[in-house]
Parts: C-alpha cells; structure tokens; sequence
C-alpha cells in the first residue's frame, strides 16, 4: 500500500556529505507525491554505538523510532545501515521475543519522555520505489529514456541483508530490485564480477588500507565492463566509491573515471529533472558531466554540458 | 593497540592456557548466542570480502579460538575490529552461527575489558557532543537553505542524555583506566 506521508530519515552521513542524494531524493519524490516530514529530533540511529555498547544502541534507534511514531508516520531511509538497524530495532519490538531487551529500552526510553510500541515501519527509499510505488508507476514518469547508458549496479550490504528482517522483498544472494530500478530509466544494468561486494566502508575508520582495497576491487570490475557509471543508495558506499575514488587512483596507480551516482539522481535525469539544481550532481566527486553529455547526445541537446 | 604476530602460527597452546567459560559468556551476550554451533566448515572465511584482501581477519580461525577458550588472545586483537558487518557470512552459514552479529558481542565484550580502538572510542566523544557523527556546521546549513530543504539542528543534546542514562560513560571510563 502507498503511503503518501513518510518522516524523512535522513542519519549521519546524508545530513553532511550526502546533499545531493537528499534534494535528488526530494525532488524525485515531490514528481511522484510522496511528502515527507522532517522530524528535527532525528539523531544518529545508532548503529555506530553497536559495536562498543549494544544498549546504547537499541536505546538510540528505539528512541528515533518512537518520535516518528507518536508523530504517525512510517520512515523512510536514505542510508542503508541506518535502515538496517532500525529495522533490527523495531522487528525486536513486532516479534516480541526478547522481552529483556524491550523491557531494558522501555524503561529507558520512559525515563526520557518517550515510549514506543513497534507501530513504525522502517523502508529504504529504493525499496519503497520497486515495492510501494512500483515498476509500472515509475515506467509513466519516464520522459527521457538513458538509452544505451550502461549503469553497473552497487546493491551494498545493509539494503538487502540480513535478508530475514526484509520481509524478503529481494533475494539475498541474486537480488533483482536495483537492476530492475535502473532498466526502468532506459538504462542497461551491467552485470559484473563479485557483484554483490561490499564497499568496506564499514572498517574505514579502524584499517583504512584494508578498506580501500575493498573498494578498489569493485571499481576494477566494473572498469572492465565499460560502465558509464556506478549507481548505489547508501552515503558509506559513495563515500568509498566516489570520494575515495581518486585516493584509490593514486594509491594503485591506476584510473577509474567511474561517475557514482545515487540511484534517485539517476531516476531524476530520466525523468527530466535539471542536473545542477534538482540532483546536485556538482556535488559528485568524480565527474558526472562525460554521463551528462551522452546523455545530451542521445537527444541532439546540449542543456547538460551547459549545466555541469 | 598492539600489533602482535598470528599466534596460532607461533606457538604451542596448552591446556592450563585456555579459558573454556569463554564460550559461554560470549553466548550469553546479545548477538553470541549461537556461537557453539559452529562445526568449522569455513564457508564465512571463504566468503568474507575483509578476508579476501587481508588474511587477518579470519571467521573460522576467531570463532575456534572463542571455543577452544583463547580469551585474551581474542579479546585484545586488533582482528575481531576488522568484521566490516556486510553479513556475506551471516546469510550463507550453513549453522546460523549469525557472525556479524557474533562479531559485535566478542567486541562489546572486549570494550567492558578496556580493549576499544582509538576511532571506536571517538565515535561515543562525537555523539555525546553532536548527536550525530559528523558536525553539521553553519556553512552545512546555508547550503541547504540555498537549495530549498530544511535546515538541520547542529546539535542533538538528548542523545548524551540517552548515553548517560545507557551507562556508556561507565564503560568507556573503565577503557580508560587501563589505558
């Protein structure tokens, strides 16, 4: 069922390096009438605290769920791993399994004025895309097909895994729903190497060589398929595949020259927004504008070389 | 963190050495509760992309060392930080052994025990301080004006509130203290 009315959250990452992810997403959504509410308490989802202080964790996320509830509304994620925690957090409460752990959260979260009973549903903004609003729907808003333009793919890890707590809306191992996302712009979603690869954004701050390794093997499987570029939805992946990307060059001594960008960027170019002003893609690290001027091209146009 | 040798490799362990409640007290924290079912098939090494470019981090080799009791060994290493939590492993484990979230109870652990890396224990600074990981400065929010979206509070003050009441201090100070 389509809800028209979700509370944005946006998380960490978006909020300072994600811009252009954020107004791409909101303008997509306004053309589709889906409204979002800004919910200014929103803080990190806690996630990041999992790992030193699991109940500092589940208390964080708890209590983001519980502000977007007593405001009525589901939410909507940009990054994944703030998806998939909140997620995690607000199953524990619909599952009513671990009674410890809801009563330690209950407690605490009345100690702080709120109180949650696990009414919030949690969705990625590209899985409300493929599941809500749908592949037909989207087909309609289409009024510049990318045709020809080979868009490789990034799933990353937290969108679609653990696969139990998704209510198996894509398939873990040969998930389907980003390909689909991008065939529907026009797009040929290239398939490549070790596909489903995780960025290894995850341990940059810990070993960041054995991260950008990670990193680095993606972009040389997609550098050997040609792709236009890289397509992904989490801020930890672009950070490593985009921000990174020139690090990675110079460290490997190697070029790329691989345009990354957000799923809802790529939607919005087909669906005719404007580069600069509604997708931000000056904002994109690796330049988009080689993307843009085939683009152009396939509609003898120079509108986007102008902008970018 | 120190930076010691794969001990496996280096020396003979004997029985007097090892912990065998260790198993238990990882099972008994959230995310470990699996931890001895693990029949060493290796399917989490063999699919692990942390693996696949730095053979320190190594599933199959932590989870045997957890139940054959190398606590401190466990404890103190840098590898049990390098799971980057993409749950390869957690999807294809044949027991259901749940390793990232295995991964995350061994670390909690290790934090109680005074063992947090440097970047981790920043992490608990920023929240307490921001409310999120990353500063939203002035120039974030002229931004956002400019390009029409909501402006974002740059601080979070209840977050330390939630930190406080969740005894983080209690925990990291004990991280301190060993220091």
């Amino acid at each position: 069922m389509i809800k028209q009315k979700y509370a944005l959250f946006l998380g960490c990452t978006v909020s300072v390096k994600g811009i252009n992810y954020e107004l791409s997403t909101r303008r997509v959504a306004e053309k589709l009438g889906l409204k979002f509410v800004d919910i200014p308490e929103f803080a990190c989802c806690g996630f990041p605290l999992n790992s030193i202080h699991h109940n500092s964790a589940l208390v964080m996320a708890a209590r983001n769920l519980a502000l977007a509830e007593s405001n009525g509304l589901d939410i909507i994620v940009l990054c994944s791993a703030c998806g998939g925690y909140l997620t995690e957090v607000q199953k524990l409460f619909a599952d009513k399994k671990n009674k410890d752990e809801m009563k330690y959260i209950n407690e605490k979260l009345k100690e702080l004025g709120y109180n949650f009973n696990g009414g919030v549903k949690v969705k990625h903004f590209a899985r409300v895309l493929y599941e809500d609003i749908g592949l037909d729907k989207l087909k309609k808003f289409i009024i510049k097909p990318l045709k020809g333009i080979k868009i490789a793919p990034h799933y990353g890890c937290h969108y679609i895994k653990p696969s139990k707590i998704f209510d198996g809306f894509d398939d873990p191992i040969l998930p389907q729903s980003l390909d689909k996302l991008v065939e529907l712009t026009g797009a040929t979603s290239i398939q490549y190497k070790d596909k489903l690869q995780c960025c290894g954004g995850g341990i940059l701050a810990v070993d960041e060589e054995t991260s950008v390794k990670m990193t680095r093997q993606k972009l040389e499987n997609i550098k050997e398929k040609n792709a236009d570029a890289m397509t992904l939805i989490c801020p930890f992946c672009s950070i490593m595949y985009d921000e990174f990307q020139s690090t990675i060059e110079s460290t490997f001594e190697s070029v790329y020259n691989i345009p990354i960008l957000y799923y809802p960027q790529l939607l919005g170019l087909a669906m005719g927004l404007d580069p600069k002003k509604d997708l931000a893609v000056k904002q994109n690290q690796v330049k988009v504008k080689p993307l843009l001027e085939k683009i152009d091209k396939l509609y003898g146009v120079k509108e986007y070389v102008k902008t970018s | 963190m120190t930076k010691k040798k794969s001990l496996l490799k280096e020396k003979t362990i004997t029985m007097k050495e090892l912990d065998s409640s260790f198993k238990f007290e990882v099972a008994k924290e959230p995310g470990g509760k699996n931890i001895k079912r693990c029949f060493s098939c290796g399917t989490c090494t063999v699919t692990c992309p942390v693996f696949s470019v730095n053979d320190k981090y190594n599933p199959r080799k932590i989870i045997r060392m957890i139940l054959l009791g190398l606590r401190e060994e466990v404890l103190k290493s840098d590898f049990i930080w390098l799971c980057s939590g993409c749950y390869s492993c957690y999807e294809l484990c044949p027991r259901d052994v749940k390793i990232t979230n295995l991964m995350i109870a061994v670390r909690n652990i290790a934090v109680r025990e005074g063992n947090i890396p440097m970047p981790m224990k920043s992490i608990v600074d920023i929240l307490q301080k921001f409310g999120r990981l990353l500063e939203v400065s002035e120039f974030e929010n002229i931004v956002r004006l400019k390009k029409g979206i909501p402006e974002l509070n740059p601080t979070i003050p209840e977050v330390k509130k939630v930190l406080k009441k969740t005894d983080i201090e209690k925990v990291i100070r004990n991280s301190d203290k060993d220091d």
